[in-house]
């Protein structure tokens, strides 16, 4: 009998994260850290912590890392990058950190075309801080700040930040995954091994935003969440590849 | 040894990449836009990288990465630029992250005047940024202790692991002067200062969670947040002792003693000069590091002696007089010579403030 | 015959592993871990047939499977 599945090196092996139950960042973490192992890159990562249940990692993964002030990742990432082009260097964002307060500096990397990676997690809500909205909060969706739910007039409209990079000349590849089956899961990892080849490739700006639920903040459990995510999430932020210049 | 006309600005940038600097991330803004644009010609000169970032607060989150690589990196800005970056700054000192900034600074509060101003000098030597950390600052008065001074900054920086400030009014940012620069640091010593960090440094390390570069602005633990505050505040009271630098200039017999730091001490100096040269007993103290401030060169004064400070700084309402007070102690008064608002301290200012008291 | 593995400490009791096993070899068991989760065991282990969905789809990498 052989192990055909196996909790990877980049997670460590005693420790339980600080996650929720069903919380979508646990896997996605679990998942970069099979794809650096699969890639050999253990010892060339370096993650780039945003603010908010993000930074919940920093003793989960095995690895480099470090945290930047809210929504800088990107610039941050942009020092460690260009400082020392050999190591692999991604950020790790959530929609607060990456589309609100980080909007400059997200756009701005895409912009200059900087040769790393941007894990951004999308659950259209703040959740370290207790659901605040956010940038990517739903029409109609309940906020701490926004009780009666999001209203256009009042907060604007959801944003898709795949697409709107998608404006920009530079990125090399965008696209929008989801968590919410097994198969889905293995198209996310798929889609992040090829985000770090990218890099690896010298190819520039890839991301990959990965659509996530937020039992916590959702009001919801984590079967639930799920529903709401496959029902509501994804029709507002379809999945699939907005870009690919391979 | 070479010996060159310079600006301010240019000279500092110059001083950096000849002491190892090879990382730069900067926003235009006056009186220092010559810092980025030198650095954007140099830096790929010798292999560096140089960034216009989008704002002040993407540079210094570049420098922060950057530096965390081991990599000697630097970035500057002016007064409200420098506001910009107090999160940033914090970062690198919580993680103790060693880099290099520096204020050219001008009149404030808000986007103030373009014109020079000491009016940083709370915000750059108590209050950088959240959480109470501190750094050495350094405060040239010419355009060779800039230089000098530069050189030093990242000495310190790697020293301490902790963030070193240049506060350089725009007089001195601006203005040119021969200077003898130092030795361009070789390939070979650059790399070696940047492997000599690479225990900490967030570059990849072999598989080993104990070993692992981990760059910790914070921590989820509070025992251990508080043991790093403790570290840091050992480390400052090691300032006072040991780092402390001054510029005490006839003082011996003097009574009346000028305190003044930058552009404002040149000044003064010229006019204890004037004084001198009439018969007057007059003297001036240079912080030549405003943190540590030199307290102990103020307190230690012969009160019997001096009859009156008088604190001269372009700054309304007075700053450093604040610690200038702390040192004196009121065993004398204390008078002030004061302007603001980017007008530059004039000579005949300081010297009929000198002569109402003598 | 293939087999899984739940580290139960690790468990949170999400239900994803139960949800996306297409042979129903899961369940949210009785029992519960240090942390107070009742946590997922197979209760029908005889019928895995080794797919590794569960270990996919499990936020906490408390699955591990063999075959």
């Amino acid at each position: 009998m052989e192990k055909i599945y196996a909790r990877t090196k980049g997670l460590r092996p005693d420790v339980v994260s600080g996650f929720c139950p069903g919380c979508m960042h646990s896997t996605v973490i679990k998942l970069i850290g099979e794809v650096l192992e699969e890639m050999n890159l253990m010892d060339k990562a370096v993650a780039v912590l945003g603010i908010g249940c993000c930074g919940l990692q920093m003793e989960y993964i095995s690895y480099d890392n470090t945290t930047a002030p809210h929504g800088r990742a990107c610039a941050v990432a942009t020092g460690l990058k260009r400082a020392n082009p050999n190591s692999l260097v991604y950020t790790y964002q959530g929609d607060g950190d990456f589309a609100s307060i980080g909007l400059g500096e997200s756009v701005s990397a895409a912009n200059r075309g900087e040769n790393i990676t941007v894990i951004f997690i999308n659950n259209g809500i703040y959740g370290m801080t207790g659901g605040q909205l956010a940038p990517t909060t739903l029409l109609g969706m309940k906020a701490s700040t926004a009780p009666k739910g999001r209203i256009a007039e009042e907060h604007g409209y959801p944003m898709h930040m795949c697409e709107i990079l998608n404006q920009l000349t530079a990125p090399y590849y965008l696209e929008r995954t989801s968590c919410n089956t097994p198969q889905n899961t293995l198209k996310t990892r798929k889609a992040i091994k090829k985000a770090f080849q990218n890099q690896l490739d010298g190819k520039g700006f890839s991301m990959v935003e990965i659509v996530t639920s937020c039992p916590t903040n959702w009001g919801l459990d984590a079967l639930k969440s799920l529903d709401y995510l496959n029902e509501k999430m994804l029709t507002e932020y379809p999945l699939g590849v907005i870009r690919d210049n391979g | 040894m070479e010996r060159v006309f310079m600006k301010g600005c240019e000279a500092i940038a110059e001083a950096a990449v000849r002491a190892g600097c090879r990382f730069f991330a900067g926003y235009p803004i006056t009186p220092q836009n010559e810092i980025p644009e030198y650095f954007s010609r140099r830096l790929p000169e010798v292999g560096g990288v140089f960034i216009q970032g989008e704002s002040e607060v993407a540079s210094v989150n570049m420098v922060y990465g950057a530096a965390s690589t081991g990599t000697r990196s630097m970035t500057s800005s002016s007064s409200p630029g420098i506001s910009l970056k107090s999160e940033g700054i914090s970062y690198c000192a919580a993680a103790r992250i060693p880099m290099v900034y520096a204020n050219i600074s001008r009149g404030g509060p808000g986007v103030g005047s373009i014109q020079p101003a000491q009016m940083d000098y709370l915000q750059a030597t108590k209050a950088s940024g959240n959480g109470g950390f501190e750094m050495m600052v350094l405060a040239p008065a010419t355009v060779q202790e800039a230089v000098d001074m530069t050189v030093a900054a990242f000495d310190y920086a790697d020293r301490d692991r902790n963030p070193v400030l240049i506060l350089c009014d725009g007089v001195i940012g601006t203005m040119m002067e021969p200077v003898v620069l130092p030795e361009m640091k070789s390939d070979e010593e650059v790399a070696a200062i940047k492997e000599a960090k690479k225990s900490w440094a967030a570059i990849g390390h072999e598989l080993d969670y104990e070993k692992r570069g981990w760059i910790q602005p914070g921590n989820w633990s509070t025992a251990i947040m508080q043991q790093g505050n403790q570290e840091a505040a050992a480390m400052y009271e090691s300032w006072q002792k040991n780092d402390v630098q001054v510029e005490q200039f006839m003082i011996e017999d003097a009574e009346l003693v000028i305190v003044a730091y930058g552009i404002s001490a040149r000044i003064a100096k010229t006019v204890v000069d004037k004084y001198r040269a009439d018969g007057k007993k007059v003297g001036l103290i240079r912080p030549i590091t405003v943190h540590p401030f030199p307290y102990k060169a103020i307190e230690n004064l012969n009160y019997g002696q001096v009859k009156t400070i008088l604190a001269v700084e372009m700054s309304i309402p007075a700053q450093m007089l604040q610690d200038v007070a702390m040192a004196v102690k009121g065993r004398c008064p204390i008078e002030t010579c004061l302007c603001s608002g980017g007008n530059i301290m004039k000579k005949e200012q300081v010297m009929d403030a000198v002569a109402k008291l003598i | 015959m293939p087999k899984v593995e739940i580290r139960s400490e690790s468990c949170k009791s999400c239900g994803y592993c139960v949800k996306f096993c297409p042979k129903q070899v899961l369940a949210i068991s009785d029992k519960v871990n240090s942390k107070g989760y009742e946590y997922a065991a197979a209760v029908k282990p005889e019928a895995c047939i080794g797919c590794k969905m569960c270990g996919v789809v499990c936020p906490d990498a408390a699955i591990e499977v063999y075959k």
